[in-house]
């Protein structure tokens, strides 16, 4: 089977995918949204095209307007992005009620279509809840695959396949992450929270398709020892991955076809999610075949010499 | 096989019943997000270190900010208190004020902001003409203010009236407030003193007579516990726990249309396609799965309104979402049962394979998926709350649809073959999937 036989190649591919990511991590760092670090986002919406000659406020002008507000009190630095035709999406440091009456006034009394308001500390909390989430979301699984494994001891015991099933999720955290980092930077995708609940879902996603591969190795085997057949460990990684092929790519695809349909027909406000989760139903699908059941020959052979 | 025929009409027949009473327009509404239909979500937090009783402070506190919002006139507001600790992860105790329809965040925030005020007014002397000319004039049009309010209380207890038991409400003034209430009392024999809490009337009675000792009751109709909350409030003062500003949101009633309509629009072409992919490919276990995966979105989303589960556009997505993986099932299934029926086994033998061989793998990753949902609802906010709650229930709810119903089902139409007799070629194509027709 090439996915085993070529291994390296694939440990190689994900290896450089992982290092362009972490690359990025640390060069654009993270573009984070008001869920986070706090702040208001207010979307207004002007009567008529913002195209339109008449009835618009050019952006430049809003911009203008909001800067001239840093006279009478400090609003620091903040953004305007126009949205659909006649929107704008202004972020700002966090403002207070009358802060925020202030600022609509001054760009003319769009109407306001949405604004969020997250206080620092709320943000803070936050921020060190997801990451916690995901730590244990990848522990729970790790555990739950070791558990699931247990009676499979030869020839890799099953903590093995919990180990290389760490590495696969790892890999299905840190690639889309790295990805809408680079979004981020050329087109101001956010990480918010909604980010953080994608990332998760893939775990949950990626590890489903994990154990149907290691659930096929766990039944080769035992149909070899049944048979008291002598195979080698990489052929039957190699057979249950074929088997299992048809399944894991149908499986992703019934995913990928909801999802895709959300991406292009779906509420605004779930869009980049969609997306999210389109790259990580690829990435996991990926990861399961061409990462985890590859790991497993490897940490076998690793343990022969 | 009768068994299966029987089972697949009691099937029919009862996911029918259950589309048609949970289902039917009329019937109880499903419940939708801010993010859906516009409104206020304002979050604060409670400042509970000077106090002993956390639970009893934030259950009054819930209590006093509920009837702040009634008076706002909100249809359906929603006020949760969520206590730090472990489970929610949260590190102060939170108030969490929803106000669906509200988007004047201003008027909202002002009203929660207020104090409880218990006020003391006297009726205007030509309160029938009032009425006459504008029937729906406000408590505050009829009645004077005197300046005496609940400020100036030391104290308030609950008594019980000797006579009937009935609970009173007994309010001790301070000496400023002893004078001012002796003084009104004097001043107005007669005529009708109303007593008013958050703007709304609590008694209305008629002086009789001067109260100089700085004693008053409140006789409305209370229950022991109601009269016992009012005193816990009024004592409190103005809140029972300070309560600081931690985030609000507020989306209009157009976003929040537009937002659950492209839901819906996604959802519905992304389970024609699904259904599609699903017959092109599996044929006519194909068929049953889509048959299933009805049954599935009929139940999960029954299931939504009696819980009820609060839609959010992320809850939205999770179920769409959950559309997909409840195929999972039924693909490992009708996979393996392809690899049975390549190896020569009947059409009958083959789905019974299927059907053992992959439960394995599906219980084991849909247990997965279990355990992520839960963590999910931990870490939510209420958007992440709702994408994981449908899910959660969406993986428990499709492991039955698509297992025990396509079951039936297909076994229904698959008969025991008995004897040698050889199955069609067309039945095995019928059953078979992708692109290997040949055997």
């Amino acid at each position: 089977m090439y996915v085993i036989k070529y291994r390296k190649f694939w440990f190689v591919l994900s290896g450089l995918l992982m290092a362009l990511s972490a690359f990025g991590i640390f060069k654009y760092g993270f573009n984070l949204s008001i869920d986070f670090k706090g702040g208001t986002i207010t979307e207004v919406r002007y009567e008529g095209d913002l195209s339109a000659q008449a009835g618009r406020m050019d952006k430049a002008v809003v911009e203008e307007n909001i800067e001239k507000l840093s006279a009478s009190w400090r609003i620091g630095g903040f953004s305007v992005r126009p949205s659909e035709s006649d929107r704008y999406i202004i972020r700002t440091k966090e403002l207070s009620i009358e802060e925020s009456a202030k600022l609509i006034e001054a760009i003319g009394n769009p109407g306001v279509e949405r604004s969020n308001t997250i206080g620092p500390i709320a943000g803070g909390e936050l921020q060190s809840k997801a990451v916690k989430a995901i730590l244990v979301v990848v522990i729970m699984i790790v555990l739950f695959v070791t558990f699931a494994f247990r009676k499979v001891s030869l020839p890799v015991s099953s903590w093995k396949y919990g180990f290389a099933t760490i590495i696969a999720l790892v890999h299905d955290v840190v690639i889309p992450t790295g990805i809408f980092v680079f979004l981020g930077h050329i087109s101001g995708l956010e990480i918010d929270l909604l980010f953080v609940t994608g990332l998760l879902a893939i775990l949950g996603y990626s590890v489903h398709d994990t154990i149907v591969v290691f659930d096929r190795v766990r039944e080769n085997l035992r149909i070899n020892s049944d048979r008291n057949q002598n195979e080698e460990f990489d052929i039957t990684v190699g057979k249950s991955v074929q088997q299992t092929f048809g399944r894991s790519i149908n499986t992703s695809l019934t995913i990928f076809i909801t999802l895709f349909a959300l991406y292009l027909f779906g509420s605004s406000a779930t869009h980049d999610f969609a997306l999210l989760l389109m790259i990580g139903v690829i990435v996991g699908t990926y990861s399961s075949i061409f990462v985890a059941s590859p790991l497993l020959v490897t940490f076998q052979k690793l343990q022969k010499k | 096989m009768r068994k299966y025929v029987i089972w697949s009409v009691v099937l029919i027949v009862a996911f029918g019943l259950i589309a048609f009473f949970f289902l039917k327009p009329g019937s109880k509404p499903f419940k939708f997000g801010l993010d859906l239909v516009g409104g206020t979500e304002l979050i604060y937090k409670a400042d509970t270190e000077n106090v002993s009783n956390i639970g009893d402070a934030m259950q009054s506190l819930k209590g006093v900010i509920e009837r702040r919002v009634n008076v706002f006139g909100v249809s359906e507001p929603l006020v949760q208190t969520e206590s730090a600790g472990i489970i929610s992860g949260n590190k102060d105790e939170r108030l969490i004020v929803e106000l669906p329809g509200v988007t004047d965040i201003e008027e909202a925030i002002r009203l929660i902001g207020l104090t409880p005020v218990l006020e003391f007014r006297l009726a205007k002397k030509n309160t029938a003409e009032i009425l006459k000319t504008n029937p729906d004039a406000t408590p505050q049009e009829l009645f004077d203010s005197t300046g005496l309010t609940g400020r100036f209380l030391s104290k308030a207890r609950v008594n019980f009236e000797q006579s009937t038991g009935a609970a009173l409400v007994g309010l001790d003034f301070n000496t400023e407030g002893a004078e001012l209430f002796a003084k009104v009392t004097r001043e107005h024999k007669g005529e009708v003193l109303g007593i008013f809490l958050d703007g709304q009337v609590l008694s209305a009675p008629v002086i009789q007579d001067e109260i100089a000792n700085g004693q008053a009751q409140i006789t409305g109709s209370f229950t022991p516990e109601e009269a016992k909350s009012l005193v816990r409030d009024l004592n409190y003062g103005a809140l029972p726990v300070p309560i600081s500003f931690l985030a609000s949101k507020t989306i209009g009633a157009t976003l929040g249309e537009e937002a659950l309509n492209s839901g819906l629009r996604a959802g519905v072409i992304g389970f024609i396609a699904l259904a599609l992919f699903l017959i092109f490919w599996y044929r006519l276990p194909g068929l049953v799965a889509t048959i299933a995966l009805i049954s599935y979105i009929i139940l999960s989303l029954s299931i939504f309104k009696l819980i009820p589960v609060t839609l959010t556009a992320a809850g939205l997505a999770g179920f769409i979402l959950s559309i997909g993986m409840a195929v999972d099932a039924n693909v490992l299934i009708f996979e393996r049962t392809k690899e049975e029926l390549k190896k020569g086994k009947s059409i009958h033998e083959s789905l019974h394979e299927g059907f053992h061989r992959a439960w394995f793998s599906i219980r084991d990753s849909n247990i997965a998926s279990i355990i992520t949902a839960v963590i999910l609802f931990w870490l939510g906010t209420s958007a992440v709350k709702g994408f994981a709650l449908t899910l959660g229930l969406g993986v428990l709810i499709s492991m039955f649809t698509a297992i025990s119903v396509s079951r039936t089902f297909l076994f229904s139409i698959a008969r025991e073959s008995k004897g040698e007799v050889a199955e069609s070629k067309f039945k095995r194509f019928l059953f078979s999937n992708g692109f290997h027709v040949r055997n």
